[in-house]
């Protein structure tokens, strides 16, 4: 299955969750798309948005100020 | 990826403010809750119609405003409100906000603005307001419709998040 990436870093809040929802319109449902992002908000504010959306966050890692982030389509 | 059914949540929000840091959050919240699924009504009155003109010219003053305070070569520095009543500052703290927002990788109002249209959010434009302060339509961008009171009490009714900014 294809992974699709959504750079997001050096944006800050609220872009990566805007950006990541107009990335997820484009991929199928079950597809996973990978997310990486410099802002710490984007957490807990990815963990808030699958919650509300369906999407299941398959994956939430952070590296010297890097976090990666891998959402599975919902719905 | 999410249908309107009874298990929508509404955001209603009343937008009264006009310059520069008070635009954001409006328009970062009608963003964020649209693409979390929530249908969203923005009502424009006073001087919050300034974020609906078709050329954005938003200023932050130093006015009214004594917590703040900007970052500074390392250190922050307290912006007394005094200083707003000489030429020059206002627009040199304008200036300097622009160049940290734009620094920080944080969004202009013009693209959280388009974000919002192109998310669906509903906007209105204070009909009495824009009336008060002889505001045309054709200065306003396309999109929002013309209302009163009215009609954001009844949206508001039906929203189960309402908000004053």
């Amino acid at each position: 299955m294809a992974e699709h990436l959504l750079d997001a870093r050096g944006l800050n809040c609220p872009l990566p969750i805007l950006r990541a929802k107009k990335a997820l319109k484009d991929i199928s449902i079950g597809e996973v798309l990978e997310i990486q992002a410099t802002d710490p908000g984007a957490v807990k504010d990815f963990e808030a948005f699958c919650r509300s959306t369906g999407n299941e966050l398959v994956e939430s890692k952070s590296n010297q100020g890097e976090f990666h982030f891998r959402i599975r389509r919902g719905k | 990826m999410e249908a309107s059914g009874s298990n929508t949540k509404r955001l209603s929000m009343i937008v009264t403010k006009g310059t520069l840091d008070w635009a954001y959050p409006p328009f970062i919240l009608a963003t964020t809750a649209a693409a979390m699924g929530l249908e969203v009504t923005m009502f424009f009155t006073f001087y919050g119609l300034a974020l609906l003109k078709k050329k954005l010219d938003l200023s932050i003053t130093t006015l009214g405003n004594p917590g703040m305070e900007m970052p500074l070569m390392g250190t922050h520095m307290l912006m007394p409100n005094l200083l707003g009543a000489l030429p020059g500052v206002d627009a040199m703290a304008t200036a300097m906000m622009k160049n940290l927002i734009k620094k920080k990788g944080v969004a202009s109002i013009e693209e959280l603005r388009q974000a919002a249209i192109e998310s669906d959010v509903q906007m209105i434009a204070c009909q009495m307001t824009m009336d008060l302060f002889e505001f045309r339509r054709e200065d306003m961008i396309d999109g929002p419709v013309l209302g009163g009171a009215a009609t954001y009490i009844e949206t508001a009714t039906k929203s189960d998040i309402n908000l004053f900014i």
